[in-house]
């Protein structure tokens, strides 16, 4: 079995987010970039399939050169080799392109992606790449088991859960749940120096273009102060709620 | 050209968020000077979308589309589009709505905005106002392509009434074996309760209870309340509570009314990703705690304490108020 996790470089869950250049772009000044953690559970997953089931793992990355940090941490948890499409990520349906075309030409059975990465939440890049390369396709896929060309699935839905039945070729939007929390791996020093002699492969982009452009930016309007109720006051809060926040 | 709208239904009953696509399906619809077809499965009543501004309804009515199928489904929405000759579609934000959204997408060859919260800055050039970066920015987005699919943030935009009289009709897509080669085997799912997608309240508790036994306090508050219930990362991480119920950043969003935090301290990625709340409240035994920052209204107190007090209270006030 031959798997591409596709990998985003995102700010760190922590950042302080601002924009910059009259805020029409996102000011990356001391932000510190990881890989998204929704690929970072697949991307567990797939060490999974490696050493149990003997897959081989790829990463992608869209992105300039930038992101190879990113991408040799990736190396370092346990993926065999990378590939890095030259261009900015502009848009998700740029960036589905961009990933259908390496997926095409490596004949991948499996291809795992986060549902959103934590940037610009787009949340659209697996089901577009499935629909474009006429793949299956389970999002927000909480567990993942093949057996052969069979998938048993497990997907998040509001309020519980839905098994699902499928076969391979297959593109998942994982999170949280293919792996537990505990189960992601921190690098260790034998694993980082592995990663440096790894192929990192740098592609050019296919012609593709952007379907949206982000124009500008701006932030929510800064939060009045909390308002404090005495812990032996309660009607004063659901006098405030009913009354003022008419919420109750 | 009419805009379609995809409006969700469950066992036949609208979602309370298909009122809310249909309201604004029918603020484009105004904006570009046509109406507003809806299309819907195996839902009852479809006139009543008419009270949000939809004219038209195509009704699917099949035994194999009473589960919902992503696939099955963008098809059946996309050939939709083709006989309305929709330039727009409008869909909402529930976990199904995220997985039919770029499907449809990718087929129309369409830009797709999701998380968009209020109607359009413009429709020439087609600009759109989104949450990005988990809510702690706004982004506003042209969509370049012919067609565009808008995904509508959850309560952001409200339910709005226009009364216009719906018209519901028969629908049957051509789906082929293709369009179900993914299948559901198993649904679970907590029936006659609030989930976290649709609640208007929702109750969350963090790693301040000490311990899961006490999470019997939240879900009593829940239940005077009609709410869902919630919890932060560490608490679902520590198997305390199901990863279903982890809101945050990399957790579930919330967009509910009133949003009511117990022994969370407000770490910056569970902040983010219930700030589309409307209403927030704290309970906290550290004054200090981030949480109290992003609040409307806060008690420094222990939960122990004051979460009995406010169930008591709640229950004689519902009494009063029902």
């Amino acid at each position: 079995m031959k798997i591409l996790v596709c990998i985003s470089n995102v700010p760190d869950t922590t950042s302080k987010i601002n924009f910059t250049e009259g805020d029409t772009k996102f000011d990356t000044n001391g932000v510190q970039f990881v890989i998204n953690p929704n690929d970072e559970f697949g991307l567990t997953r797939a060490m999974w399939f490696k050493e149990k089931q003997g897959a081989t793992v790829h990463v992608v990355n869209v992105g300039g050169a930038t992101t190879e940090p990113t991408i040799r941490k990736a190396l370092a948890i346990g993926a065999d080799e990378a590939i890095r499409v030259n261009a900015e990520p502009t848009d998700g349906f740029f960036v589905a392109q961009q990933l259908a075309e390496v997926i095409k030409n490596g004949s991948y059975d499996l291809v795992i992606a986060g549902r959103e990465s934590i940037d610009y939440n787009g949340g659209m890049v697996p089901g577009m790449i499935a629909t474009l390369l006429d793949m299956n396709f389970v999002n927000t896929c909480t567990s993942l088991e093949i057996d052969g060309d069979t998938v048993t699935a497990t997907r998040e839905i509001d309020g519980g859960k839905e098994k699902i039945s499928t076969s391979l070729p297959l593109v998942i939007g994982g999170q949280k749940g293919l792996v537990e929390e505990s189960d992601l791996r921190i690098p260790n020093m034998r694993g980082i120096m592995m990663a440096r002699k790894k192929a990192l492969t740098v592609v050019e982009p296919t012609e593709a273009e952007a379907a949206t452009n982000d124009v500008s930016f701006d932030k929510p309007a800064a939060k009045g102060a909390v308002k404090l109720v005495d812990a032996d006051n309660i009607d004063e809060l659901i006098n405030l709620l009913h009354n003022e926040a008419k919420a109750i | 050209m009419s805009v379609l709208v995809y409006t969700e239904s469950e066992n036949g009953k609208f979602k309370k968020s298909a009122f809310e696509v249909a309201s604004y399906a029918y603020a484009v619809a105004q904006q570009l000077g046509t109406t507003v077809t809806a299309i819907s499965f195996n839902a009852d009543s479809n006139d009543t979308l008419g009270n949000y501004g939809v004219t038209k309804v195509l009704n699917v009515s099949s035994d194999n589309l009473k589960t919902f199928n992503a696939k099955a489904f963008a098809h059946a929405i996309t050939e939709a589009a083709a006989k309305e000759g929709s330039k727009v579609i409008v869909i909402g934000s529930s976990t199904d709505s995220k997985y039919v959204a770029p499907i449809v997408a990718a087929k129309l060859k369409a830009g797709y905005t999701p998380n968009v919260v209020t109607a359009p800055d413009s429709t020439s050039p087609f600009k759109v106002k989104r949450t990005v970066f988990s809510n702690k920015g706004f982004a506003h987005t042209t969509i370049n392509t012919d067609i565009k699919v808008i995904g509508v943030s959850n309560n952001s935009f409200g339910a709005i009434e226009n009364n216009i009289t719906a018209t519901a009709e028969d629908f049957s897509p051509t789906l082929s074996d293709a369009d179900f080669s993914t299948k559901s085997i198993e649904v679970d799912k907590v029936v006659g309760k609030a989930t976290i997608a649709d609640a208007d309240i929702v109750v969350s508790g963090g790693r301040g209870l000490k311990g899961p036994e006490n999470w019997g306090m939240i879900e009593e508050l829940a239940d005077v309340l009609g709410a869902a219930t919630a919890c932060s990362k560490p608490v679902s991480d520590l198997g305390w509570r199901p990863h279903s119920e982890h809101v945050g950043q990399t957790g579930k969003p919330v967009a509910s009314n009133l949003y009511i935090a117990i022994g969370i301290s407000g770490a910056i990625q569970h902040l983010a990703g219930i700030s589309a709340s409307k209403v927030k409240v704290v309970i906290n035994t550290d004054p200090e705690a981030p949480f109290f920052k992003a609040a409307d209204y806060g008690i420094v107190g222990d939960a122990f304490e004051v979460v009995p007090k406010l169930i008591e209270k709640l229950k004689e006030f519902k009494a009063q108020n029902a």
